[in-house]
């Protein structure tokens, strides 16, 4: 079997007339768990909606298991689709079902099951992300990392081999966000799945990250094991590593002509 | 120079904003017309149980108010009619007045505007805040296409439930002329009745079903269309909905006109 799950070559990707992704070059070897660390407007996000097909690239291409994701139409792209999880920051439940509903969804319109046998799997699902029993509440009931739990628990329903994450804890307090981290690497572990995660958060990336590559300014500066990352003495990397603000270095006459407009 | 430069540099901008606007506005019709006329012949079916629900939402529950308001502008046609008519002893023809113009223009227009108002904002509020929250993505992340998903079954609810509604519009105002007569014009039933159903022509009827099937996809389309452009949280939505009652009213008015132009202009 291939041991690539996603290979993306030369992405380039504009924004109106700004370029967001310059040359992006990057592999994710199967069962990994990679995470995209970069700070707000990196282009990070941007990278994971081209690599999950929601928007299409200028130049380059994106290979999932060897097809090029760029190339195809809708329904060319459908068995690839169903392979794949998406965690989205804001969970992005349908707000109008039920929570079982939600995880259901999926299995209702891709396979051929009985309704109950799609009644217990969703179940399953829900119990696996440690939401037994909330099958009938709607999304707008659940707290916030309730919602990301159910949100999860939706994403793996087709038993995806690939599970993207954009976000996983933001907007959620350390100790729900640290569960989040958890369930992901449990998760893991018992599928099995490849794992892209987008994240600024670098708790997370001490936790369950396998490589680390870092965006900046759309571009990879830096891609490797936790480790490699921190023993590089590249000062942005370092930045993050160690959480130092941006030197604070105005110059005093540009400062002021951008204030007069001028 | 720089005054003119601006002057200019806006005029571009907005006329390639306004035929970027017409160019998505006409690829989503297109896309909705082959996830409804094409799609379901090649095996990859309607959303039926969504379009029922969707029939519920926007049709039977739309009953009340459009049977009421289109009672009273029955009412105020016959009204009018009557106060003209009566002068010449010719107050019999408020049937005929308010039979046709209620089968023909009114009817129709009038249901149109109110489930434009009704159901047409809500299509941009509810598409629009589904595209707010990451919704949208998330149904085409999970191999769902959203006009199939969305579109399709709230303008197949429209395009079913427009006409219905109308025909009781269509009865009810009717109906309202037919209530100022026995009461203040002392006319019967019967001879109402008579003269209602003398004046009328198949014709009137159909013209009038006809114009709905126009307005009901202006209304899904123009509601989706608002939602799916919608940018930014709730004040984006906000705006797609007025935006969408507004269009749609404008473009009612039109297709109004033109269908008018084509069935009874005698240029």
């Amino acid at each position: 079997m291939n041991s690539i799950m996603i290979e993306i070559k030369d992405l380039v990707t504009y924004y109106g007339t700004r370029k967001i992704l310059d040359g992006i070059n990057l592999t994710v070897n199967r069962g990994e768990t990679l995470i995209i660390l970069g700070r707000s407007g990196c282009g990070k996000s941007t990278l994971l909606r081209h690599i999950i097909g929601l928007s299409k690239p200028s130049e380059g291409h994106i290979l999932i298991k060897g097809h090029d994701i760029t190339r195809m139409d809708e329904d060319e792209r459908l068995p690839i689709v169903k392979k794949i999880g998406m965690l989205f920051q804001s969970g992005a439940l349908f707000n109008s079902m039920t929570v079982g509903e939600n995880v259901a969804l999926p299995l209702r319109e891709h396979t051929q099951l009985e309704q109950s046998t799609i009644g217990i799997m969703t179940r399953m699902k829900l119990d696996q992300v440690g939401l037994a029993g909330f099958e009938n509440f709607m999304p707008a009931q659940l707290s916030g990392g309730m919602k990301k739990r159910a949100a999860l628990a939706r994403a793996i329903a087709m038993d995806p081999d690939i599970l993207f994450c954009d976000e996983p804890s933001a907007g959620l307090d350390p100790i729900v966000a640290v569960g989040i981290d958890h369930l992901i690497l449990k998760l893991k572990k018992a599928f099995k799945m490849t794992i892209v995660i987008v994240t600024h958060e670098m708790a997370s990336v001490f936790m369950i990250a396998d490589r680390v590559a870092l965006l900046d300014k759309g571009r990879i500066l830096a891609l490797g094991t936790v480790q490699e990352l921190q023993a590089m003495d590249n000062p942005k990397i370092q930045q993050f590593f160690n959480r130092e603000p941006d030197p604070e270095e105005v110059d005093r006459n540009e400062y002021l002509s951008s204030l007069v407009g001028g | 120079m720089k005054q003119i430069e601006l002057i200019l540099g806006h005029i571009g901008r907005n006329t390639l904003q306004f035929f970027v606007q017409i160019s998505r506005f006409a690829s989503l019709s297109k896309k909705t017309s082959y996830w409804l006329f094409v799609a379901p012949f090649r095996g990859k079916g309607l959303r039926w149980q969504s379009t029922i629900d969707q029939m519920v939402l926007m049709g039977v529950n739309s009953i009340p108010i459009v049977a009421i308001i289109c009672f009273f502008v029955g009412l105020i046609l016959a009204m009018q009619a009557a106060y003209q008519l009566e002068r010449f002893g010719a107050a019999i023809y408020v049937a005929d007045l308010v039979g046709v113009s209620m089968t023909r223009e009114m009817g129709p227009l009038i249901t149109a505007i109110i489930i434009a108002g009704r159901s047409g904002s809500a299509i941009a509020a509810e598409i629009g805040t589904m595209k707010v929250y990451e919704e949208i993505d998330a149904l085409q992340t999970m191999g769902f296409n959203p006009i199939k998903f969305l579109v399709v079954p709230r303008f197949l609810a429209l395009l079913i439930m427009l006409p219905c509604l109308t025909l009781i519009a269509d009865t009810v105002g009717i109906g309202g002329g037919f209530f100022l007569a026995m009461f203040n014009l002392k006319i019967s039933f019967i001879r109402y009745f008579n003269e209602t159903i003398e004046a009328l022509v198949m014709k009137d009827l159909i013209t009038g079903l006809i114009k709905t099937f126009f307005f009901a996809a202006i209304i899904a389309i123009v509601g989706s269309y608002q939602g799916f452009s919608v940018n930014g949280g709730a004040e984006g939505v906000g705006k797609a909905t007025t935006n969408s009652v507004v269009a749609s009213i404008f473009l009612i008015i039109i297709a109004d006109l033109l269908c008018t132009m084509f069935f009874y202009s005698t240029l």
